[in-house]
């Protein structure tokens, strides 16, 4: 049986993708789960595998041409197996990704009637493809489903199988069922694969940090009538955020001594500024958690969990990777993990479930030199903090001029949700920490 | 404990409810004289006199009929039939009268009484009478439905079927009129309409079943249990109004169900317990469900294709391996 290889929406927006490079020529064996080629979504350059075991016979898109998700692009078969109807009908297959794969001589039928009807029908996977070669099963029996072995994931640009149980405890490990070999008939991933999968560490690190009781990362508040008047009027002023802005000047004396003393003891203890201003965000949004939301439409989620956005430069735009739960994390984990993030962005390496579920954004130019900027809201967070440039001035202390080091920050603020008192207190609580940072390693 | 019969339990229950109420009395084919065709009603004429139990001419309709007439004036009636086959002929009774009464006289007449007797295939019967009615009469509002599958249970669903309100379907079997078990003797036994019970705990897959399959269950059960693989076995004894809590509470924790019934699958009685168990239970389910059940076809009479025709341990073994994907 042929398997179809297919565009795969390698991110949950994407919808074409590019291939960037084959990483299998036409005639290479393939093994079921292995990479074929590098595809450029529209966030990131991902790896799509093999859905199928044998020969990579016909590859039907070239390097840096851009396909829809679930068009055909390649065929694996056996070698001496005939794919020509599958490769003549490359062209349509793009406007019926999920269609049946075409019912051959051989196509394997599913009999059902009283003498078998005690149980579920077996269903061959839908992107197998049957050719003349594999004899009908003889009929009153249900075919078999394959061996776990030679199972296909199931997943060729169609439907991937799970059961939904599998689904559940995939979502509650934070795990990617893309990465999941399914053992089930057709490939459908099932509770011991997902049960493997975790044993064996295939969780994420990111998704796994955000494991945690359903229904407790966040409340849902239904909005009060004043709550929809402000967002009505003030949306009707300003654009579809009705954004306002809050400066303040923090001293950063203190931080700038705490970080001398970590360099000073040595390599392991060094942390950027950005990062104490990460960790001291985080922990602010952890007692502000007003701050904390996102704007729904109909409702303003308040989440219990901060999971802070940080955007990073890339080539050609931007993109923001995700610390989650930065508030439990201490500043050297934040350091670190924001470190990695920022690399990988640029390489363009990141994850879909990297970059996505932040609950507030950070944006930092202070190392471009800009003393002070606005930053606009990644909604439907409902704030994001602009950093400015860590610079010495003069400042008047106690009646007589110093000179300090001293940081701008600007918090731009949904005021759908935050009025400008709450961004002001939660302004305050964030000087009070950063002036303050000892509070952040206690 | 006593051991008793599964017909013995039954004969107690009618015994004691006849003694507790003298509004109770119990007519049908055979019942007095000949003291039921199958000995349910053994004694009863002796004790309680032919007032209370009467033989009736072979007219299911008619005596049916006389049920009804018989609750609405404040009786407490107890409705034999031989076997569930020939009740088809009172359906208009149980169905048009019995069920619909409390409704369409307004709230004014209650219908406390109950049809019983055995229901499903025995051996070589033939088509016209191994047949098992559940999901026709559970289809029905205004009745309840429950059947047995242990003495213990056919005692206290009779007694709580007799002391209810509502008309209610008792559907025994005639191969399980002998099969034993315990009763206590000198305690009330009240087994509640509507409950469910586990009558085996495992953890791998659950069975979901109720009257005559309840042996069955537990038989695969068995089976399985030497393999290693420990089920739930879910009975659900009343199939109207169905103990909903029980099926899904016992899927929730194994994640695989099978579903297995004596009568047919079209429209089955597991037809609505898959309903139930899709609509609460989705996100719990690691594989489709399976149903075991008597193959469509009239039962036909040849013991080999009888027994190829009826639902049965090693069938429900082979489902249970089928959800757990060990086939």
């Amino acid at each position: 049986m042929a398997t179809k290889v297919v565009m795969e929406a390698l991110s949950p927006t994407m919808e074409e993708g590019r291939l960037v490079k084959w990483l299998k020529n036409e005639g290479d064996q393939v093994k079921n789960g292995e990479t074929l080629a590098e595809v450029e979504t529209d966030k990131a350059i991902m790896e799509l595998v093999a859905r199928g075991e044998g020969v990579l016979r016909k590859r039907l898109l070239n390097e840096n041409d851009a396909a829809p998700v679930g068009q055909l692009i390649a065929v694996i078969a056996a070698p001496d197996e005939n794919i020509d109807a599958l490769v003549s009908g490359a062209g349509g297959a793009a406007a019926a990704p999920a269609a049946p794969a075409t019912a051959s001589a051989g196509a394997t039928p599913v009999p059902r009637g009283p003498a078998q009807s005690q149980g579920e029908a077996s269903t061959p996977p839908q992107e197998k493809v049957a050719s003349a070669a594999p004899p009908a099963p003889p009929p009153g029996r249900p075919a078999a489903p394959p061996a776990p072995s030679a199972a296909p994931s199931g997943n060729g640009g169609g439907r991937m199988r799970s059961s939904p149980l599998a689904r559940r405890m995939a979502s509650e490990n934070g795990l990617d069922l893309q990465g999941v070999q399914g053992s089930g008939p057709g490939g459908r991933i099932i509770k011991r694969d997902i049960e493997a999968a975790v044993a064996s560490g295939a969780a994420q690190q990111p998704a796994a940090a955000r494991v945690a009781p359903a229904g407790e990362d966040y409340r849902d508040a239904p909005l009060t009538q004043i709550r929809k008047t402000i967002a009505r009027r003030l949306s009707e002023s300003i654009g579809p955020i009705p954004t306002f802005y809050l400066t303040a000047e923090f001293d950063m004396e203190r931080v700038a001594e705490m970080r001398a003393a970590m360099v000073a003891m040595g390599d392991e203890f060094k942390v950027s500024f950005n990062d104490i201003v990460l960790k001291a965000v985080a922990t602010a949004l952890a007692q502000h958690p007003e701050v904390n939301a996102h704007w729904l439409g109909d409702k303003i989620r308040y989440f219990n969990r901060v999971h802070l956005g940080m955007a990073v430069a890339i080539e050609d735009g931007l993109i923001t990777p995700v610390v989650f739960d930065a508030d439990q994390k201490r500043m050297s984990e934040i350091s670190r993990e924001a470190r990695e993030l920022a690399k990988r962005a640029r390489e363009r390496k990141l994850k879909p479930d990297e970059y996505t579920g932040s609950t507030f954004s950070v944006s930092n130019l202070g190392m471009f030199g800009i003393d002070q900027f606005t930053a606009i809201i990644n909604p439907p967070e409902v704030g994001i903090l602009a950093i400015g440039a860590l610079e010495e001035k003069p400042v008047v202390i106690d009646g007589a001029l110093a000179h300090r080091k001293r940081m701008r920050v600007t918090m731009s603020c949904d005021h759908r949700v935050v009025d400008g008192a709450l961004g002001a207190r939660f302004l305050q609580t964030l000087r009070r920490l950063i002036e303050n940072p000892l509070m952040l390693v206690y | 404990m006593p051991v008793i019969t599964y017909r013995d339990a039954l004969n107690q229950a009618l015994r004691e409810e006849m003694h507790r109420d003298d509004r109770v009395f119990i007519m049908g084919e055979e019942v007095a004289v000949y003291q039921g065709a199958y000995k349910v009603s053994k004694g009863l004429l002796q004790e309680f006199g032919e007032m209370r139990v009467v033989d009736t001419p072979i007219t299911e309709l008619g005596f049916a009929g006389v049920g009804v007439g018989a609750a609405m004036v404040g009786l407490r009636p107890i409705i034999e039939f031989m076997t569930w086959n020939f009740a088809l002929l009172a359906i208009d009774q149980v169905v048009n009268s019995a069920a619909k009464m409390l409704y369409m006289s307004g709230g004014q007449y209650n219908m406390p009484m109950v049809f019983r007797g055995p229901n499903g295939a025995a051996l070589q019967l033939s088509a016209q009478h191994s047949q098992a009615w559940e999901s026709w009469l559970a289809h029905i509002p205004g009745l309840k439905v429950v059947a047995p599958g242990t003495p213990y249970d056919a005692k206290g669903l009779l007694k709580s079927a007799i002391r209810d309100d509502n008309p209610v379907i008792v559907l025994e079997g005639e191969m399980l009129y002998n099969t034993k078990g315990e009763v206590p003797e000198n305690e009330e036994v009240i087994v509640p309409l509507g409950k469910a019970e586990l009558k085996r705990e495992g953890e791998h897959a659950s069975i979901i079943t109720h009257g005559k399959m309840v042996l069955t269950a537990l038989q695969a059960a068995d089976q399985l249990g030497k393999q290693g693989i420990n089920v739930d076995v879910v009975d659900l004894r009343t199939i109207r109004p169905m103990d909903i809590d029980a099926i899904t509470t016992s899927v929730r924790k194994t994640n695989r169900a099978v579903v297995l019934e004596e009568g047919w699958e079209i429209c089955g009685v597991g037809a609505q317990v898959v309903d139930y168990i899709q609509r609460d239970c989705f996100d719990d389910l690691d594989a489709p469900v399976v149903r075991v059940h008597q193959a469509d076809v009239p039962m036909p009479y040849a013991k080999n294709l009888e027994r190829a025709a009826k639902p049965d341990a090693v069938k429900t073994v082979a489902a249970v391996k089928k959800v757990m994907y060990l086939e």
